[in-house]
């Protein structure tokens, strides 16, 4: 035949080639995360068989020269940290958002994303020191120099806080944005005011969005660590005022990994120990977020 | 058309409607009658959604969209200066293309128009009724809190106008409101128009000429000029468009030979 036709198979290397790499670059991320784990878990171990994880678990002292190993003193300013950040980023953040998506013209759109962005880029030792001699100082100015610390978890937790609003708006951003168009329509169809329109229809229907800017917002200011390093205190201390002194987890870390440790010590392993809680706390928040976006996303559509 | 003084429902005067700089529909003058249901034809990009929208006011969410000219509604311009489109919607609902139910209850679907205009009364009475009234009660009775979302489209509709008329309105606007839906859903909303003419003034934007002949008592012939914009090319009795057309574009449109 003259003009026949070749329907077999070819060898397309370029294409597996790409394929192959794309592969590989996938699974380096698994396989470091892998890596961390094993890493942590391992010293984490080392720790557990000195400490009982009841002990670890219930105990609020951390002072490691005389083996006392509650997490509750770090846990704490933790989550003080994290909830005075989520008390300044989620109503600002929320309400930047709002006004980019529902309100702002396209030239206000246009100056404020890359300003938020900008904000978004500076470096967190950088907020570190702009808590420690503006937000200190002011909150000092407030309150009075004796109520306020010069350390103090309520500085570091505002300007944790400012640091993710953009976090939390541009993820909310994209939330409202993708609630259709016709919706609105259909508020304005019955006479709502452009404030009811994006408080009573928009805003919840895009609810799953911002609840998983949420989530992600809250692990990152969980994990943030240059700011309360450098403007929350040194030295553990149980306490539910935001005024005083309070070491984070993240804090405690990076304070004790920068000193002399001998490799073996109880006090370096607990470095692990505290590395491991953080890293399940973050992945179990990221886990949630992700379970409520896809479950509400399906009703919405 | 009589010397008998006829206030109309809603009334459009040298009505010009602009998309930017360009002209999309040029010096409506139409006058639409109350409890009646007024159909507006014509081809595709003629501009009858424009006008459409421009009854209330919903051309005001398009930024560069602007009017020339009056709509009145009441004695009143609705685009005075002193006007809130807030308060013209709320008199004058709309229903599109597209059923758009909120992401909400079938009850508060229904409810939230009523709420957010500061309704007094017994809620669940006036659930009741607009649904009943939009024909979908028996349908939706048993599950009034399950998602609008959950219902098929044509119910979807049909649960679009049942809030719509929960906020009591003088006039409703449908844009195409079956042109998304099967025949069979068409032909419910279909009868639904004719219920609801009882009691509201409905305008109906339609595709379908054969539903503008079935449901509507005039009709509006818009057509594309020749610069592009939109005129009101004939407007009259239903009848007598569709059988007895004055103009020769009418009669090549009705007759399929164009659009």
């Amino acid at each position: 035949m003259q003009n026949s036709i070749d329907l077999r198979k070819k060898r397309r290397w370029g294409e597996t080639l790409i394929q192959a790499s794309l592969f590989i670059a996938g699974a380096f991320s698994i396989l470091t995360t892998v890596g961390i784990v094993y890493e942590l878990g391992k010293e984490a171990m080392n720790f557990f068989a000195q400490v009982s994880l009841w002990e670890y678990f219930t105990g609020a002292d951390w002072n490691p020269q005389i083996d006392q190993f509650g997490i509750w003193a770090l846990l704490n300013a933790t989550l003080m940290t994290t909830f005075i950040a989520m008390l300044v980023a989620l109503p600002i953040g929320l309400s930047i958002s709002l006004y980019l998506s529902e309100y702002a013209s396209h030239r206000a759109r246009r100056t404020l994303k890359p300003i938020l962005e900008v904000l978004a880029g500076i470096p967190t030792v950088v907020y570190g020191y702009f808590a420690l001699t503006f937000m200190t100082p002011l909150l000092r100015g407030i309150f009075g120099r004796d109520v306020v610390d010069i350390y103090n978890t309520a500085s570091a937790g505002i300007v944790i806080g400012i640091l993710i609003i953009p976090m939390v708006s541009s993820m909310s951003e994209d939330a409202l944005s993708a609630v259709p168009r016709a919706l609105r329509a259909a508020a304005y169809g019955l006479g709502a005011t452009k404030l009811e329109t994006a408080v009573k229809v928009v805003l919840p229907a895009a609810i799953s969005g911002i609840m998983a800017a949420f989530i992600v917002a809250i692990s990152r200011a969980i994990g943030e660590t240059m700011i309360v390093a450098v403007a929350a205190g040194a030295g553990s201390n149980f306490t539910f005022n935001p005024f005083e002194a309070a070491e984070t987890m993240t804090g405690h870390i990076v304070r004790i990994s920068g000193g002399d440790l001998s490799y073996d010590s109880i006090d370096y392993n607990s470095i692990f120990a505290i590395g491991l809680t953080l890293f399940f706390m973050t992945l179990s928040l990221n886990v949630i977020s992700q379970r409520i976006v896809r479950k509400y996303r399906e009703v919405y559509e | 058309m009589t010397e008998n003084k006829i206030t109309y429902a809603i009334e459009a005067a040298d009505l010009n409607l602009y998309y930017g700089e360009t002209l999309a529909v040029r010096d409506i003058d139409m006058q639409i009658e109350k409890q009646k249901i007024t159909a507006m034809i014509g081809p595709s990009g003629c501009g009858k959604s424009t006008v459409l929208r421009a009854f209330n006011r919903m051309n005001d969410l398009i930024p560069s969209a602007h009017a020339t000219g009056s709509v009145l509604y009441h004695g009143k311009d609705i685009y005075d200066e002193d006007v809130d489109p807030v308060e013209v919607r709320r008199r004058i609902g709309m229903v599109f293309q597209k059923p758009n139910p909120f992401p909400k209850s079938i009850f508060d679907n229904v409810a939230w128009g009523a709420q957010i205009n500061g309704y007094q009364g017994n809620m669940d009475e006036l659930v009741e009724e607009s649904l009943r009234d939009a024909a979908l009660w028996d349908e939706v009775k048993d599950k009034l809190d399950k998602s609008g979302l959950s219902l098929s489209g044509g119910q979807q509709q049909r649960l679009c106008i049942a809030r719509t008329i929960a906020v009591k309105p003088d006039i409703i606007l449908m844009d195409e409101p079956a042109s998304a839906l099967d025949p069979i859903a068409t032909l419910k909303i279909e009868d639904l128009m004719h219920e609801l003419a009882k009691e509201f003034t409905i305008i109906v934007v339609t595709h379908n000429m054969q539903q503008a002949a079935r449901v509507s008592d005039f009709t509006a012939f818009f057509n594309l000029g020749e610069d592009h914009a939109g005129v009101l090319e004939e407007y009259d009795v239903t009848s007598n468009i569709f059988t007895n057309p004055k103009k020769k574009t009418t009669e090549d449109y009705i007759t399929g030979r164009f659009g």
